[in-house]
């Protein structure tokens, strides 16, 4: 039951996401700006990892394609609450996780294919990693959405207005990106930086996809890495799917 | 007539910044099946509050309920199965076009695929609304709207179908072929329908029964007729004023007498 509700509202956002295509290719834009006139920039720089300055940098823009986009999902479960979708669903004996699940793993799926768009960019940039690496790399990218997405959700049924949601959302992505290391890896930073962005789960999640990228698959980075990835979408899925069930907007 | 709904002191208590708000304060309801129940009010008065929680969306503080023979407590699951629910609202995607809609709800109800595409285009010809399937749902009037939500809420032939103020700004004439649909459901396939609205010419003409709700509580029920001669003065008296000589509302005798302005 579970996986046929799941499938049923995963094809109806699909869809949904499909119509408007433009918004897809749009989402890829910011990123795709920062590969073209910030990606040149570090060419020469001395970043302290190994690897080339691509394998740097490509990982924090697909992380940020996360970060940025995953957590404004909400954004339409607002919309939704206004037009009725969402208590019309929840009245039907459809799964409470699957109308959560179907959801995110929709957003997941348009994440990942944004992903592979700059991906491709990246390597005609000049970006050389190994394919296992950028596999992982996207399974990371999926991942951090599914886990974004599921908190984004939860906190779009529990406000009302978009107006009261833009501003939360800054509030929490913007200092995740800078804290995080995305634009520059924090080995760089003074001390009390590094101590600092060690409490943002988003940190250990750049630094695995990084060690991905010159093909470190087995080092400490990456097992915490995971760990993260995956006690963090552990957690806000569970969240999530607790709002869906009692949510009383 | 079997007792379809039935609820005992049903409570809901808001917690707000300000201190706890008690929207419903101990409602008891029969519904008979078959019955079709105008539930009014003012405004805040606990209608869609106690609508919200027979149909599982909203969790009681206090009481209990029975909504065809499920507990509303214990099987939420059982309720959601039996029931049909219209909010205010609606509730479709305007972008999406009417047979996506009715096919996905159907889907929702765990109809198998093509069953689920066959009622889709049989509740479109029971609801008018074969013309327009492939219309986006944005793009409908207001009353080929309000049918297509009703559509939506009856894919799964419930036994019990609640409407929130179902006519509220529709024109007289699709008001008028809202309660035929009403009323053939009921005549047709026995449904209960348990209705709020605002307005009490639809009261009169739509619901066999009434049940006034003042203050999250019920402050009097019964026929049209039986209210308007215990409330109204006589058998005849407009359902207007035995409304409000039931909830006490509209411009007191002090309120008249007293100056605007000294």
């Amino acid at each position: 039951m579970l996986l046929h509700d799941t499938a049923l509202i995963y094809g109806r956002y699909l869809r949904q996401s499909l119509r408007s295509r433009f918004a897809l290719l749009f989402g890829v834009l910011t990123p795709l700006l920062y590969l073209l006139f910030y990606g040149p920039l570090l060419t020469g720089l001395p970043l302290g990892g190994a690897g080339s300055s691509w394998q740097v940098l490509v990982p924090g823009l697909l992380l940020q394609l996360g970060l940025f986009g995953a957590l404004f999902a909400g954004f339409t479960v607002i919309v939704e609450k206004g037009q009725g979708v969402v208590e019309r669903m929840r009245v039907t004996p459809v799964s409470r996780l699957a109308l959560l699940l179907g959801r995110v793993l929709r957003d997941a799926t348009v994440f990942v294919l944004q992903a592979v768009l700059l991906v491709l960019a990246a390597l005609v940039m000049g970006l050389r990693a190994p394919l296992a690496g950028i596999l992982i790399g996207f399974a990371f990218v999926a991942l951090l959405t599914l886990s974004l997405a599921s908190l984004s959700y939860a906190l779009g049924m529990k406000v009302n207005t978009p107006q009261e949601f833009g501003p939360l959302i800054n509030m929490v992505s913007m200092p995740s990106m800078l804290l995080s290391g995305l634009m520059l890896p924090m080995t760089l930073a003074p001390a009390w930086l590094d101590v600092l962005s060690h409490f943002v789960p988003f940190r250990y999640l750049v630094d695995a996809v990084r060690d991905a990228y010159v093909g470190r698959y087995t080092g400490t980075p990456m097992l915490y890495g995971a760990l993260v990835a995956v006690g963090f979408a552990a957690l806000t899925v569970t969240v999530g799917t607790r709002v869906f069930r009692t949510a009383g907007a | 007539m079997a007792t379809v709904i039935s609820a005992a002191g049903l409570t809901r208590t808001f917690q707000t910044k300000a201190g706890p708000v008690a929207a419903v304060r101990g409602i008891d309801l029969a519904v008979r099946e078959g019955e079709i129940l105008g539930f009014l009010g003012p405004n805040g008065a606990g209608k869609t509050t106690t609508l919200r929680m027979l149909t599982t969306l909203l969790k009681p503080t206090g009481g209990a309920a029975t909504v065809a023979g499920h507990d509303l407590a214990a099987d939420p699951a059982g309720v959601r199965a039996t029931i049909g629910y219209v909010a205010q609202c609606g509730g479709v995607d305007p972008q999406i076009t009417v047979r996506e809609e009715l096919a996905t709800q159907g889907r929702m109800y765990r109809l198998p695929k093509a069953e689920a595409g066959a009622r889709a285009g049989e509740l479109a010809r029971e609801l008018g609304l074969t013309g327009l399937l492939d219309r986006k749902a944005g793009a409908l009037s207001g009353g080929q709207r309000r049918r297509l939500d009703i559509a939506m809420a009856l894919t799964h032939r419930p036994k019990v179908l609640f409407l929130d103020e179902p006519t509220t700004g529709l024109d007289p004439g699709s008001r008028a072929d809202l309660w035929d649909l009403v009323r053939r459901l009921r005549d047709k396939h026995g449904t209960t329908v348990f209705l709020t609205t605002h307005y009490l010419d639809e009261a009169d003409a739509l619901a066999d029964r009434l049940v006034i709700v003042d203050r999250g509580e019920v402050a009097a029920e019964g026929t049209p007729s039986a209210l308007k001669l215990k409330h109204g003065g006589s058998i005849d008296a407009p359902l207007q004023d035995t409304f409000l000589a039931i909830t006490g509302r509209g411009p007191s005798p002090s309120a008249d007498t007293a100056p605007v302005a000294v």
